[in-house]
């Protein structure tokens, strides 16, 4: 099966708790940037996986190559505040 | 040897290791290739692993540090990350810092 971006925004947003998710891509490799709460403290090696985690089969199944940023909602604030 | 055991191994003994798809030759894949580029930028001496060569050990990996893709690298048996990770660390400076560190 192909997976389109609004599955994966779909899978992530089920599986990981309170988040917001924009996804990218063509059916076979996707961006994604991902901001969630949950991520506080947590390493970015640690931020991944637990994204890989929601995602379960469908990362061996119906997705070949994902590439992420991910964020808490403060790192975002501080972000944007920096771009203006 | 049981496969993760073997994995096990070959990150103890390079400091600084890649688990890829194709060779640093000849990457099969441009996240591999990607992280090989940045590798040799970074001045470091690595060992590296061709997945496509060795289907228990593409299966391995994923289950080695519960991380569903390749490639992956390693320094002094920590998993540092996969193509994303990797690029991030080598703009902000990170990863050379890691490496240089190792040398001395």
């Amino acid at each position: 099966m192909m997976a389109t971006p609004e599955d994966i925004k779909e899978w992530i947003e089920q599986n990981l708790g309170e988040s917001e998710v924009e996804i990218s891509g063509d059916g076979r490799h996707f961006d994604a940037v991902i901001v969630c709460a949950g991520f506080a403290g947590k390493t970015r090696i640690q931020q991944h996986q637990m994204v890989y985690a929601a995602l379960g089969d469908r990362m061996k199944d119906d997705i070949h190559a994902l590439s992420m940023r991910t964020m808490t909602p403060e790192d975002r604030t501080a972000e944007t505040t920096v771009d203006q | 040897m049981e496969i993760q055991e073997r994995i096990r191994k070959v990150i103890d003994e390079n400091s600084v290791m890649l688990f890829m798809k194709g060779s640093p030759d000849f990457p099969q894949c441009g996240f591999s290739g990607r992280v090989v580029q940045i590798l040799e930028a970074c001045d470091a001496k690595f060992g590296s692993a061709d997945v496509l060569m060795d289907p228990e050990l593409r299966e391995g990996i994923k289950a080695y540090s519960n991380w569903p893709t390749i490639p992956q690298l390693y320094i002094q048996g920590e998993l540092i990350g996969g193509s994303d990770i990797v690029m991030e660390m080598h703009e902000n400076g990170e990863l050379k810092k890691k490496i240089d560190a190792l040398d001395g």
